[in-house]
């Protein structure tokens, strides 16, 4: 390995071995998605109507409750993985990039504890206020 | 250190590098709903929970907004990136085993997903319309 250019010494050392981890972690969430985001969809269209009353009492059963609680999770996830792949792509200035991570680490968690408050707070609040 | 191309390298001044396809439409549009749903869907989604945690006046709120001309684009540009992001994602799940990377075959399904996108987007209001 010589100490030259630095393509000449990185050249042999092979992958960076890390990195791997949140590119399955993408993965395994978008399967994730596709089966929570399919249910939220599907029960959203088979409410009778969206009014504040139906989908209250919805939301105040265990299944839904417990369903949009791991939506939630899911997708705050998999979307703080998709915000920092854009960031490694397009923001090249490491100082830059420790903030923008950070914004999205904070984003992400401030996010998804809302939602879990939430849906916390409908599923154990009980029926229609 | 010298200035030297990063990826992705698309641009060389105001032109592009490649010659546009289907399968760089697919890959865009795959970027631009996914970020796009992380900036403007998860904060109605937010909304939409917060709402209703909150009773039955902030979610009348919502569901104002939402019913004027302006939330209804949102929520139709909502549902289309997600269906996209969906299908093109599905197309992900393909090329990460090694299949489809022949062109037409390639060239084909970005074709492929993109309508469906489309077709469910459309698919999924109709059933909001008529179910």
């Amino acid at each position: 390995m010589g100490n030259g250019t630095e393509l000449g010494r990185v050249r042999g050392l092979g992958s960076a071995h890390e990195g791997e981890e949140s590119w399955m972690q993408q993965r395994y969430t978008a399967v994730g998605n596709l089966l929570l985001v399919g249910y939220f969809v599907i029960s959203i269209l088979l409410l009778p109507d969206l009014g504040y009353g139906s989908v209250r009492t919805w939301i105040s059963h265990p299944v839904p409750a417990i369903a949009l609680a791991l939506l939630v999770v899911n997708v705050f996830w998999h979307a703080r993985l998709g915000l920092r792949e854009m960031i490694d792509d397009y923001v090249h200035d490491d100082g830059n990039k420790f903030a923008a991570f950070l914004l999205i680490n904070f984003a992400a968690a401030g996010g998804m504890a809302f939602g879990l408050l939430s849906i916390l707070k409908l599923a154990i609040g009980g029926g229609a206020a | 250190m010298a200035e030297r191309p990063l990826s992705p390298h698309l641009f060389d001044g105001p032109r592009l590098h490649w010659k546009w396809g289907p399968h760089m439409l697919v890959s865009i549009l795959h970027r631009v709903t996914g970020d796009g749903m992380a900036f403007v869907a998860l904060p109605v989604l937010l909304w939409w929970l917060g709402a209703l945690a909150a009773g039955p006046e902030a979610y009348a709120t919502f569901q104002h907004q939402a019913s004027t001309w302006y939330g209804m684009v949102i929520l139709v540009g909502i549902s289309w990136a997600f269906f996209n992001h969906m299908s093109s994602g599905i197309r992900h799940f393909v090329l990460d085993v090694g299949a489809g990377y022949e062109i037409h075959t390639n060239k084909r399904w970005s074709v492929a997903t993109t309508l469906i996108g489309i077709a469910l987007t459309a698919a999924f209001w109709a059933a909001v319309i008529w179910l």
